[in-house]
């Protein structure tokens, strides 16, 4: 664990708790444990890295974390609610708008702009039009896409892909962010200025949880949780 | 949000144009054939519904039973002079009026060919003339005492029924004896009124060989009568005149209304087998949209994840997948209309070029028009169903992984 910067992050304030989490698999006639009980306890305005090895089990934890996945047991606590215990409707607006998500793999709508694209969790929380417009220029402006708002995916480099994704998961101002290997599909020099945007996002209080086999890019979080088999270790 | 659903919709329809395009083709195929099958039975059915107004509900028409048009019926099943006059003498007929109405062979010099001539004294062809609306537009109409001069439809002078041009005076031959053109009847529309020899009812007998016979028998009913009432009692006096059983009458007695209705039926159950036919198609139509739904959903499997990510609910999905087959029907619907309604219009231009009729009209009722296009959306809709159902249930974890 390194200490950086000079970041206050109130210590009450958490925001995601796991408590004895685990996720479960039958593949065949084994059971595959991809994770195998994990406490955690995150805080408001934190950036937290998980890194471990592939088939370690970071991304079912992460995935267990946004609401995409359902734990096989143990709790998760996202803002004080119990998540595990809602049905898929409501996970949905959690994922809408408390969370927001990076994909290694960028996966943003081939069909639409830039622009769209920001707009698209927007359209799902049923924000005016007007509104989303506006919020979706800003978005793109703060990730320096402002002169790209009508190209489609396929126009765009690797980084600007991965910048419109950020820009989009910030759509509806939620307080987490989810980034699943966000570097892994882009050069060092690509991957480290996304990095860097995590950072400046952190400082203005989001917390952050960043999944990732590579340490030059944990090395940018508050804190780094390593996962081995499914468990966490020191 | 339906609008931007709607826009998403249509972006991805237009991402796979030639998938869209071929899918749609179903839905067209089948949407034009109705559109126009329907509009021109429509149309059918209005023509047929004007002629019987301008024959009025009052009449009653006597013919012996069978098949086809009168002149057709064969055999010994006929109507006489007597029955016409047993006719004439029920209470409530203001008149009655016998037609003969014969197929036979006619001829200009060397041509040969058949037609169809019609017996009719001179009075009663006054009543029915004036009662139909038909009028000479050339020379003059038939007298009494005229022997071999015959009144010709339409379509023996303006139309090229014969190859040799006819005109008033010229020579026309039925069944080998030689009639004077004397008068030219004004154009009426179908091909077998323009077509007709009018000639002397008993001329016409003579050279037929005909000994007593009436084709039909149409009764007026006198004012303050009860048509149905009278046709009844038509029907009672004819049996026993002609001793037949109730139910085993060799004649059919009916009212223009009954007429009417009898002949809205049949074309009814025409129409609608034809319809019918037509909409397998639309079937085939749907399955095809429900198929390239399923593809679809296949192939965007992780964007459905994605779009869960992001905080899709699982209606929200379902209905921007329905939006989409729904559109693909619409679309289709759109242009099947606009084909359908070509065809009509076109068949209705060859009929009137070719035959002559204005029969096939078609009719370009809204009912139909945007009935169509409703019903190209709903099939959509309902093949894009199961579909939709496949997506919104994607689990967003399995759904994220695919690839």
């Amino acid at each position: 664990m390194e200490k950086k910067k000079t970041k206050k992050v109130d210590r009450k304030d958490e925001i995601i708790r796991l408590k004895n989490v685990a996720k479960w698999y039958k593949a065949g006639d084994e059971i595959v444990k991809a994770v195998d009980g994990i406490d955690i306890v995150i805080h408001k305005g934190e950036f937290v890295a998980i890194v471990g090895p592939s088939g370690s089990g970071k991304s079912t934890a992460m995935n267990m974390v946004g609401a995409l996945d359902i734990a096989t047991k143990g709790d998760i606590f996202l803002d004080g609610i119990n998540i595990e215990k809602l049905h898929e409707s409501d996970l949905a607006q959690i994922r809408g708008r408390k969370i927001g998500f990076v994909f290694q793999t960028f996966n943003l709508i081939p069909t639409l702009t830039a622009l769209e694209n920001v707009m698209l969790p927007m359209v799902f929380q049923r924000v005016p039009y007007e509104d989303r417009v506006e919020r979706a220029k800003e978005l793109l402006g703060k990730v320096d896409l402002s002169h790209r708002l009508t190209h489609l995916p396929n126009m765009l480099s690797g980084g600007e892909r991965q910048r419109v994704a950020v820009a989009r998961a910030l759509a509806n101002n939620p307080e987490v962010i989810l980034a699943d290997e966000p570097t892994g599909n882009l050069d060092t020099k690509r991957g480290e200025e996304v990095a860097q945007m995590f950072n400046k996002l952190s400082d203005e209080g989001k917390t952050i949880i960043l999944v990732t086999h590579d340490m030059y890019v944990a090395k940018h979080a508050d804190k780094i949780y390593k996962l081995k088999d499914g468990k966490f270790v020191r | 949000m339906l609008r931007d659903f709607f826009v998403l919709g249509l972006n991805n329809l237009k991402r796979r144009k030639l998938r869209s395009w071929l899918t749609m083709i179903g839905i067209f195929i089948g949407i034009a054939a109705v559109v126009a099958l329907m509009s021109l039975g429509q149309g059918l059915q209005n023509y047929i519904s004007d002629e019987f107004e301008k024959l009025g509900s009052d009449k009653i028409i006597i013919q012996p039973k069978g098949m086809g048009p009168p002149g057709s019926a064969g055999g010994s099943l006929i109507l006489t002079s007597k029955d016409l006059r047993v006719i004439k003498n029920v209470r409530g007929v203001e008149w009655a009026v016998g037609m003969l109405l014969k197929q036979g062979q006619a001829s200009v010099g060397d041509e040969v060919g058949i037609g169809f001539a019609s017996g009719l004294t001179p009075e009663d062809r006054k009543t029915l003339n004036e009662l139909q609306g038909w009028g000479i537009i050339e020379g003059r109409n038939l007298k009494k005492g005229d022997k071999f001069k015959v009144v010709v439809g339409y379509n023996h002078i303006h139309k090229d029924i014969w190859d040799k041009p006819l005109r008033i005076g010229s020579k026309i031959k039925i069944e080998g004896h030689e009639f004077k053109i004397v008068g030219v009847m004004g154009k009426i529309g179908n091909p077998i009124d323009d077509g007709l020899l009018h000639v002397d009812k008993d001329v016409l007998k003579d050279i037929l060989s005909v000994e007593d016979e009436e084709s039909q028998i149409m009764v007026k009913t006198a004012p303050g009568f009860d048509t149905e009432e009278v046709a009844d009692t038509i029907e009672r006096k004819l049996r026993k005149s002609r001793g037949e059983r109730e139910k085993q009458e060799t004649f059919n007695v009916q009212t223009s209304e009954q007429l009417l209705n009898t002949f809205q039926n049949i074309f009814a159950v025409v129409q609608g087998v034809l319809v019918g036919i037509a909409a397998i198609s639309l079937l085939v139509g749907g399955i095809g949209i429900m198929n390239t739904m399923y593809t679809s959903v296949v192939e965007r499997t992780k964007e459905i994840g994605t779009m869960k990510a992001i905080g899709a609910r699982n209606s929200q999905i379902l209905l921007l997948f329905l939006i989409e087959s729904g559109l693909l029907g619409l679309v289709g619907g759109l242009i099947g209309v606009a084909i359908g309604v070509g065809l009509a219009k076109s068949a209705e231009y060859l009929a009137g070029l070719y035959i002559g009729t204005p029969l096939l009209q078609a009719s370009m009722d809204p009912v139909i028009l945007v009935g169509a296009l409703i019903f190209s959306f709903v099939i959509g809709t309902l093949s894009g169903i199961l579909p939709a159902l496949q997506a919104s249930r994607l689990k967003p974890v399995d759904a994220l992984r695919y690839e």
